[in-house]
């Protein structure tokens, strides 16, 4: 699955008009200079070859060049970013923590937001409760992110300087600091995400609470709590196990406008600024990361749909 | 102990507020269950007879419902009391089985979990002792190797096997009365018989009253002392089981009777009853069966159309809501052939 993948992404991204080696040539280039650039590159080979290449270099690494002017990129090598000169192994490195930490966090927000005010409004369905977090989640469905991060900024930092301009740092060196820099981001990212789990928890909840078993667990005289809790949850989580796995994935491989908006040094910037500097070699890569995100993401949602569910099991 | 009332339900009212309009799913409805005994409340799909139970189970939720009337178990009044009041009565004093046993066990919990947690609710019991009077009360119901049975999940059982977790688990505390709501409709002919069967010997066994749902008159006649017949949300007939099937009173209810074939019989086709059941949200304004009623023209003034009949007695135990008088109901009987006239 991920090799197939790994073949489309190239073939698309090689069909890209541009020549990598002219790229990267700089300003006083000469026509010599862009042919060496292009043996540096490996750019001279076939296609095959050149996919070869790269799929070895992200199992046993790869060297570029030839004669004198070789240097190893050592194993998984996603490629060479010859616009940053540096491996793009490395830029991802350091770019896919940032992302995590983001995605990690308005994740864990938006699942207990989303949940809880989810079965909230389901158990006083039509009620006064019910009709204002439909509303709320209504506007918070519809505000884009840019729009709540940027109202974010400019009032609480801003306006009120409750937090800090946004400076990412790592956890490890200054946790305080990493804190105060991403609660914003969560926030402006779960907004949209718990509105969207708050409406399918609801629903599913209401779902849920009419199945003939939950009948069943309040004819046993169970607790409304334990009728809720134990029995309904339960079988209603499974669609939302399923969109929160997608969702998280497809957040792991960059929360593009988030990362902007807040100067997070995440993969989706990573990945806009490859695109707006033709960086091939890192383009590929990110996508790469991003496709077998969701992937591995895929393969975890169905192993949880085994937990959850027993009819799913092999018997 | 045998003549003890255990429920006695009086002038039950279920209303649901709906966009359309109120729909009367159950008008007036009266009748009492004595210890060890078996009533069964017959009646077409939305007759109210499913809707009835669940009232005395405190089991109608929601905004829009609307219960009037009263509800004694064991002398308790339940309608209009604390929600918790009844719910402790719920699987203890009063249990419930239903129709479909595969969508009315939880998909995701093991036969073993869902019986312990009903004995679990309402006694302080160990993990242990629970499992061990789980395992029991499945071994009472009829059900082999048992121990396996209780680490598995409804889907891995038969139909037949999920009804008798379903009874296991409804008399696990031994309730004084038993609610079953169609319990065989959902299974195969044998299998019917032994859940039958099986609710005969249980009833015996623990002295269980039982209100029987059913649309099935064979399981009427099988299981039944008593018998209400409902139709569009109200009683229409009430009788000990002997009388309803010998001496019918009202057209409905022969209706419902010359609908089921006799084996010993050669028909070629079956007597419908002609017409569809009333809404429930537009009753019509005098007898609910007055529009399908074959009859009515039998009763002078229109009087079927403009006036609902009351519930009068017919013998002593015996009681039907039809404008009919006792002599033109013997000669229609005569003359169809109704019931066992001799």
């Amino acid at each position: 699955m991920l090799l197939l993948l790994s073949v489309i992404t190239f073939i698309l991204f090689n069909a890209v008009p541009t020549d990598p080696a002219a790229l990267s040539c700089g300003v006083h280039c000469t026509p010599e200079k862009i042919a060496q650039n292009r043996i540096k590159m490996g750019l001279d080979q076939p296609l095959p070859v050149q996919y070869f290449e790269w799929v070895k270099g992200i199992f046993i690494g790869r060297t570029y060049g030839s004669g004198t002017q070789t240097f190893d990129c050592s194993v998984p090598c996603l490629g060479y970013s010859f616009h940053y000169g540096e491996e793009v192994t490395n830029m991802i490195v350091t770019a896919l923590p940032v992302t995590l930490y983001l995605a990690l966090g308005a994740f864990i927000l938006w699942m207990f937001g989303g949940i809880l005010s989810g079965i909230y409004a389901a158990k006083h369905r039509g009620k006064w409760q019910d009709k204002t977090i439909m509303g709320l989640t209504l506007i918070g469905y519809s505000l884009p992110v840019f729009f709540i991060g940027l109202i974010l900024l400019i009032f609480v930092v801003v306006r009120m300087h409750v937090l800090p301009y946004p400076d990412y740092i790592s956890p490890l060196e200054n946790f305080p600091q990493f804190l105060r820099t991403m609660i914003l981001p969560w926030i402006s990212l779960a907004i949209l995400y718990a509105a969207y789990y708050t409406r399918l928890t609801r629903s599913q909840m209401l779902e849920t609470m009419s199945e003939d078993f939950i009948r069943t667990a309040r004819a046993k005289g169970l607790t409304e709590k334990v009728v809720v809790r134990k029995h309904a949850l339960r079988a209603g989580l499974t669609p939302i196990v399923t969109s929160a796995g997608l969702d998280l994935a497809g957040l792991l491989g960059g929360a593009v406008i988030t990362e902007f908006i807040f100067s997070l040094p995440g993969m989706g910037r990573l990945a806009i600024h490859a695109v707006t500097d033709y960086d091939l070699p890192t383009i590929t890569a990110t996508t790469l990361v991003a496709a077998a995100f969701i992937i591995v993401m895929n393969i975890v949602v169905d192993v949880l749909y085994a937990a959850i569910d027993p009819r799913v099991r092999l018997t | 102990m045998s003549n003890e009332v255990i429920l006695e339900v009086t002038g039950l009212r279920v209303d649901f507020a709906t966009e359309d309009g109120v729909v009367h799913a159950v008008d007036d409805v009266t009748y009492s269950v004595s210890r060890g005994k078996t009533l069964a409340i017959v009646g077409e799909s939305g007759s109210g007879k499913s809707v009835s139970s669940l009232a005395v189970m405190g089991l109608i939720q929601g905004l829009n419902a609307e219960i009037s009337g009263s509800v004694k178990f064991a002398g308790q009044e339940l309608i209009g009391v604390n929600p918790e009041v009844v719910r402790k009565l719920r699987g203890s004093r009063i249990a419930m089985i239903f129709q479909d046993p595969l969508s009315a066990l939880h998909p995701f919990y093991t036969i073993g979990m869902q019986l312990v947690e009903a004995v679990q609710v309402h006694n302080a019991v160990s993990d242990e002792e629970a499992y061990e009077r789980s395992k029991a009360m499945l071994e009472r119901v009829g059900i082999a190797s048992v121990e396996q049975r209780m680490t598995e999940f409804p889907h891995q059982l038969s139909g037949g096997m999920r009804q008798r977790v379903m009874i296991a688990m409804a008399l696990i505390n031994e309730p004084e009365l038993l609610i079953a709501d169609e319990p065989t409709t959902a299974l195969d002919v044998t299998v019917q018989a032994q859940i039958l069967d099986l609710l005969r010997d249980l009833q015996k066994e623990f002295g269980t009253a039982i209100v029987l749902i059913t649309h099935d008159l064979g399981v009427v006649a099988d299981l039944a002392d008593d018998v209400m017949v409902m139709y569009g949300g109200s009683a229409v007939e009430q009788a000990p089981v002997r009388e309803l099937f010998y001496e019918p009173a009202m057209p409905y209810t022969w209706g419902l009777l010359a609908s089921i074939p006799q084996v010993q019989e050669k028909r070629t086709h079956l007597d419908p009853i002609p017409g569809l059941p009333p809404s429930l949200i537009h009753l019509p304004k005098g007898c609910v069966f007055a529009p399908r009623c074959v009859f009515k023209d039998h009763v002078a003034d229109n009087l079927c159309a403009t006036t609902r009949p009351a519930l009068t007695d017919v013998s002593s135990h015996h009681a039907a809501r039809c404008h009919l008088s006792g002599e033109q109901r013997q000669a229609i009987r005569v003359e169809r052939n109704i019931g066992k006239v001799n």
